[in-house]
């Protein structure tokens, strides 16, 4: 029989998720895709907290929360994405090494 | 009203035309300024025969001004009859000098620029004599003294103007500097600034003593002495006399009003209203007297060297003025506030009527270049035969009686500096008739020295320009016959009240009146024979001065050179002055202040940017781990119980 599945299971998931994400944001050196879906994976760790600890206190506004952070999620991920477009337009290239114009 | 109209009507003269030529509107800021003073100068009239023939002394306040503590002083006008004759002097000559400008400066599009300078000289110098206490005092004579710096580099575009300019004020700075520890120490003495409060008991000061590190001096000897070296500035006396005769840079009616007839003269002014501290001062006195003698006799000696005709008069002015102070030094301050009202006429006179020449001969100065005019200038060559009968003291002229009446004081006093003083004086008074006739002669007689171009264009001076004169012409001739009784005769003691105060045991003024007849006799001799020296050099054998410029050699230059006054001081003071400047420059500015200071401090940042600039990779992730970094640090900073 398995164990029953706690809050602390859905932090300790929610945790390792945003530990992935930071570090996908500082070893990755390839191309900047990998930067915001590193960042989307952050939001998403905290988004499970939420869900996590709204079941967990019985209130829903944490889940209805969690639902406007997707929604808003998804925008800014259009908006990175689009962003990224443009760049790749002007310098050809997305490289992340390649971005150091405020380089001192 | 009635008084204070007299000082500030040209006071709004000079703003009113000061305005006027911002827009050019020449005609209208004549008529503003020339109207100003000559209200001033009617009213002064009245104010003279009620203060001074009536025997009353007004009292006027106009406002409060600095109340601090136990220090205060306010505007108030003081009118005795001390201040009431050197209103007649000042706006008198202010009239006759503003009326004579608009002719003389007709030419000039800066007209109304200089009517406005003049109106506010006038002011300033009416604040001086009228003031109630020493602070007011000296703020008309710092006024009279930025007045006369704006007057004499009126033509600024000229580089010897302007640095005559910035001569006479810093010269002036050295003076002032002595007047300003005067007044300082009258208040540490007093307590008070006000003349009423200062003299009311000086007779208990005799004994004070201003201790001054560790060195205990009489108070009152240092008071006169510090105060006399501010009148030695304004009035040009010997040390401090190099700025009156590169003041002649400036135009010719400025010369007349400010270096003749009334600035010069406040110092005169101030030792006799402070005749109740000074005579209290015996080693003050005869530090005045042989002062004033010796410029006299000084300045009468350069002046006979002189080639430029307003430095002659400038020179002879500064002579007059060592008159005037040892005078007031024997305590015959009636004596020099007499010759200080005639020689305001004749000195005028002569200055306005060089001008006059300097006009016609179409702006010559020098007197090597003129000569044989006197029968296309009449009126001009009339007037200077009157001021300079008057200067030298001829019978019956304004010199005669007030000159005389100084070196009989000067006899009269019977102490060994009045008889160095007097000798002094009748060696002057030859010299001064000597240089007046040599000036005469050369200017206006013999062979023409012009160009036969310049000589074609001699004209009279327009009436605007003669007419100013005859009052002072007037003056010339009959001040001293029409004053002898008041200024030093026997009514003198009613007239002068008590705005004059002479000590009982100083009885110069009484001796002076039954001196033996040689000594009455004596300065009519030296002037007759100055005269006559001055025709023979200069008529009779002209090629005479010449020998004895080059037999004397050496003396003649020394003369020439000014007694080499001007090498001294620029030895002394002022090289060292600029190489001492030019080392804080260098080695205080730009190596230390600007070093560390400003340039230090910029280049600091420099060197600690440029290093800092390169933890700046530029690079994201190197953003986010420093992040990242901050926050796990901020949170275990937190959680281990240190922030709480």
């Amino acid at each position: 029989m398995l164990a029953d599945i706690t809050l602390a299971h859905y932090l300790t998931v929610a945790a390792i998720l945003f530990v992935f994400g930071v570090f996908g944001i500082f070893i990755n050196r390839k191309n900047v895709i990998t930067i915001l879906m590193s960042i989307e994976l952050i939001l998403l760790s905290v988004s499970i907290n939420l869900v996590a600890f709204s079941a967990y206190s019985s209130d829903l506004s944490g889940q209805i929360f969690s639902l406007f952070i997707l929604t808003v999620a998804a925008a800014e991920a259009a908006i990175g994405l689009a962003i990224l477009v443009v760049y790749f337009r002007n310098r050809g290239s997305i490289s992340v090494d390649d971005i150091n114009v405020m380089k001192g | 009203m009635f008084y204070q109209a007299i000082v500030f009507l040209p006071l709004l003269g000079a703003i009113a035309a000061g305005l006027f030529s911002l827009r050019q509107q020449n005609s209208a800021a004549i008529a503003v300024s020339v109207s100003g003073v000559v209200i001033s100068f009617i009213l002064s009239l009245f104010a003279f025969a009620h203060v001074a023939m009536g025997g009353n002394t007004e009292i006027v306040s106009v406002a409060r001004w600095i109340n601090s503590g136990t220090f205060e002083a306010n505007w108030q006008l003081r009118f005795d009859t001390l201040t009431a004759v050197m209103l007649i002097v000042v706006t008198g000559v202010s009239s006759c000098v503003h009326i004579y400008s608009v002719g003389y400066m007709h030419h000039d599009k800066a007209i109304a620029r200089f009517m406005a300078y003049l109106s506010l000289f006038t002011f300033a110098m009416l604040m001086l004599v009228t003031a109630d206490n020493l602070v007011q005092l000296f703020f008309g004579w710092e006024g009279v003294g930025v007045a006369s710096y704006l007057l004499i580099g009126f033509w600024y575009h000229k580089e010897s103007a302007h640095t005559a300019a910035m001569k006479a004020f810093v010269v002036n700075r050295v003076g002032d500097f002595g007047f300003v520890l005067g007044i300082l120490a009258i208040f540490t003495l007093t307590g008070s600034v006000s003349f009423d409060a200062i003299f009311a008991d000086t007779a208990s000061y005799q004994n004070a003593v201003i201790t001054f590190s560790g060195i205990s001096l009489p108070a009152l000897e240092v008071v006169s002495i510090l105060l006399f070296i501010g009148a030695m500035g304004k009035s040009a006396q010997l040390g401090l006399h190099t700025w009156l005769p590169d003041a002649m840079e400036g135009p010719t009616p400025v010369s007349a009003l400010i270096h003749a007839a009334t600035m010069v003269t406040a110092g005169v002014f101030l030792v006799c209203r402070l005749s109740p501290i000074i005579e209290y001062a015996p080693i003050a006195l005869d530090v005045i007297t042989i002062v004033g003698a010796s410029t006299a006799i000084f300045a009468a000696t350069v002046g006979m060297t002189q080639f430029d005709i307003k430095r002659v008069i400038a020179y002879s002015t500064c002579s007059q003025l060592g008159y005037m102070f040892f005078a007031a030094g024997v305590s015959a301050y009636p004596a020099a506030m007499f010759h200080l009202t005639t020689h305001a006429f004749f000195k005028a006179l002569l200055f306005l009527g060089a001008g006059s020449v300097i006009h016609a001969l179409s702006d010559e100065q020098d007197l090597r270049n003129m000569g044989g005019i006197w029968r296309k200038v009449p009126v001009t060559y009339t007037m200077m035969w009157v001021g300079s009968l008057a200067l030298a003291g001829f019978p019956f002229f304004a010199g005669f009686y007030s000159k005389d009446m100084i070196l009989e004081a000067a006899y009269g006093a019977h102490t060994g500096v009045g008889m160095i003083a007097f000798w002094l004086g009748c060696a002057a008074a030859l010299l001064t008739a000597f240089y007046s006739w040599r000036l005469l002669i050369l200017a206006f007689h013999g062979q023409p020295r012009a160009s036969a171009e310049v000589m074609s264009h001699v004209h009279e001076s327009p009436n605007v320009m003669t007419l100013p004169l005859i009052p002072l012409a007037l003056g010339a001739i009959f001040a001293g016959w029409a004053g002898y009784e008041l200024f030093v005769g026997h009514d003198m003691a009613a007239f002068w009240g008590d705005s004059i105060f002479i000590l009982p045991s100083h009885t110069a003024m009484e001796a002076a009146h039954h001196v033996p007849l040689w000594v009455k006799l004596l300065p009519i001799v030296l002037a007759t024979s100055g005269v006559l020296g001055a025709y023979i050099a200069y008529v009779k054998m002209p090629h005479l001065p010449a020998k004895i410029a080059s037999a004397c050699g050496g003396f003649y230059d020394f003369l020439f050179n000014k007694w080499y006054f001007d090498e001294l001081y620029d030895r002394i003071f002022v090289r060292p002055a600029v190489l001492f400047g030019g080392w804080l420059w260098r080695r205080g500015d730009k190596g230390t202040i600007d070093y560390f200071g400003p340039d230090g401090l910029s280049a600091l940042v420099g060197r600690l940017s440029s290093r800092l600039v390169h933890i700046q990779t530029g690079y994201v992730y190197h953003y986010a781990f420093a992040m990242m970094i901050g926050v796990v640090v901020l949170l275990s900073w937190y959680f281990s119980g240190f922030g709480r």
